[in-house]
């Protein structure tokens, strides 16, 4: 099993869900978060005090997988959140030792 | 005996005068949403407070000292409407309930004192700033109100025109806020670190509100609902229109882009500068000002970053720089047309209404600013006056109030309940 870990842009979210769901996955957490990378960050002026905003706004994907679909959603999410931009984000592959779905105690990859 | 009351115009007091009640809270919110999310209830409480302490000081003597038999043109007798019971018998010949004069009046008191809270925000002691408000409200708020607007008070009686406040409110509580900022300080971390407002919905709420309430504040200094009062009606929309107009005009040229807190400071600026005039100019007269206003504000606002005083809010940049605005260009605009009835230097009075407006702003402005400055030493000297920098940097909403702001997640910060009243929680982990 495999934990996906993708940093998207927020707007992008709905497409990458989409995609996910059209190839069959059944579930992911998603957060807000914040970051900086070669993008950088922006700047606001506030009564003609320039600030520089370094922490970008941006979504954060965790999916959980079985390895042999790897390919295939990792191929799904750049697609999606692709949009050729700086900022378009990351994505990583983490090894999962075990999962557990709280409600009946499947384990493995019957938990996913 | 018939009674003389006029009941028009005691209806249309009231209701100003619970407008300008409304101007406290909505001041509230218009600061509560400039500072970081981890100070917003000190500022609301800050602005709240000066409401409590100073109007249970008005009832008391601060009426008397203000609107009390002149003594020496500076202030009123404190004794003579000593908390106030003298006044509720009804006076057949009044045409006004004293009474509703008495607590319109005490809504310029609370919430002048209020505005001096802007440019002390995140790092004053709760308790340091009642105390503040309280003594600068007694030693210069009543006795320069007294000196501005009652009848043997020396401004007064010079011929300065000070319509609603502008050198009794604006200027007055400007120059009591720099002398704070600077016996205080700057926050910890100013001005590098980054100190962007929270909240600019907050801000945006606040400025309607203070607007609305402002038709109260000055429309009501009119004191009757006549054709004055709509005339000043009138003047203080145009003048505020202008000013924000003004204010992005400004942001557009220097910064790129019109912002929110422009649109919102802008309205405060313009309003601020035709609070005094509103009785004195032509409509295009108060878009003058009210230009003006918007304009010199958004480029004065930048001085404490040239001068290093950290007036976090603007109250010297917007109250200060606006109040004195509005005071002078009186004496140029003032056309005798409206209703104060003098002419300005371009409506060919001369130049001698604006040498009485420029003595009395500013002897108000040095007054009030060497007092609060002694006032400020000596509360600092006894360590009231502003909390730790670790208090600081954590959030004096916390470490002030015991509370936090906002709490959006469901997890509620997690925790359980202990018990009632302080050292409940000390209290339980020593059992364990």
């Amino acid at each position: 099993m495999k934990l996906v870990t993708a940093i998207i842009k927020p707007f992008k979210l709905e497409d990458v869900k989409s995609a996910l769901e059209a190839i069959g996955v059944r579930g992911m957490t998603v957060s807000e978060s914040s970051g900086f990378g070669r993008q950088g960050g922006h700047t606001e002026v506030y009564r003609g005090a320039e600030y520089t905003v370094d922490l970008v706004p941006k979504v954060r994907l965790e999916i959980l997988i079985d390895s042999e679909r790897l390919d295939e959603v990792l191929d799904a999410i750049t697609k999606a959140a692709h949009t050729g931009k700086i900022g378009d984000g990351k994505v990583w592959v983490t090894a999962v030792e075990e999962v557990i779905r709280v409600r009946t105690g499947e384990r493995g990859v019957d938990a996913l | 005996m018939e009674s003389a009351l006029n009941t028009g115009d005691t209806a249309w007091m009231l209701t100003a005068t619970a407008m300008v009640l409304l101007m406290i809270p909505g001041l509230a919110l218009f600061y509560g949403g400039m500072v970081r999310s981890k100070s917003v209830l000190n500022m609301l409480m800050m602005v709240m407070g000066s409401l409590f302490v100073v109007g249970v000081l008005w009832v008391l003597f601060g009426y008397s000292m203000t609107f009390g038999t002149d003594i020496g043109g500076v202030v009123g007798d404190p004794t003579q409407f000593l908390g106030l019971e003298s006044l509720m018998a009804d006076d057949p010949e009044a045409t006004l309930p004293v009474m509703a004069f008495v607590a319109f009046q005490g809504m310029f008191a609370c919430l002048t004192v209020g505005l001096i809270a802007g440019a002390i925000p995140d790092r004053t002691k709760f308790n340091g700033w009642l105390i503040f408000g309280g003594i600068w409200a007694v030693l210069v708020y009543f006795p320069v109100a007294h000196s501005v607007w009652a009848s043997g008070g020396w401004i007064f009686e010079m011929g300065v025109i000070d319509f609603a406040g502008g050198t009794a409110v604006h200027i007055n509580a400007g120059a009591a806020a720099l002398a704070l900022a600077i016996v205080i300080g700057k926050r910890a971390g100013w001005p590098k670190t980054p100190m962007r407002p929270h909240n600019l919905t907050l801000v945006m709420i606040g400025a309607g509100l203070l607007w609305f309430g402002w038709f109260g504040f000055n429309a009501g200094s009119a004191l009757a609902a006549n054709n004055a009062s709509a005339v000043v009606f009138l003047n203080t929309f145009a003048a505020t229109c202008a000013a924000a107009i003004g204010w992005l005009v400004v942001e557009k040229l220097r910064d790129g882009h019109m912002t929110t807190l422009g649109a919102a400071s802008g309205i405060v600026a313009g309003l601020v500068g035709i609070t005094p005039a509103c009785s004195a100019v032509s409509p295009i007269g108060a878009l003058i000002v009210g230009v003006l206003a918007g304009v010199i504000c958004a480029l004065a606002v930048s001085m404490k970053y040239r001068f290093g005083y950290d007036d976090s809010l603007d109250v010297v940049g917007v109250h200060l720089v606006g109040g004195l605005l509005g005071t002078l260009l009186i004496g140029f605009l003032a056309t005798d047309l409206a209703p104060a009835g003098v002419n300005g230097l371009f409506y060919g009075g001369g130049a001698q209404q604006l040498g009485k407006q420029a003595i009395g702003a500013f002897s108000v402005l040095a007054y009030s600013f060497v007092v609060a400055l002694i006032i400020g030493l000596i509360l600092k000297a006894a360590g009231i006056m502003r909390i730790s920098r670790e208090d600081e940097l954590s959030g004096i909403d916390l470490a002030e109030h015991a509370e936090s702001a906002y709490e959006l997640g469901d997890s509620g910060g997690s925790g359980h309940f202990v018990g009632i009243g302080a050292g409940s929680v000390r209290r339980d982990r020593e059992e364990i």
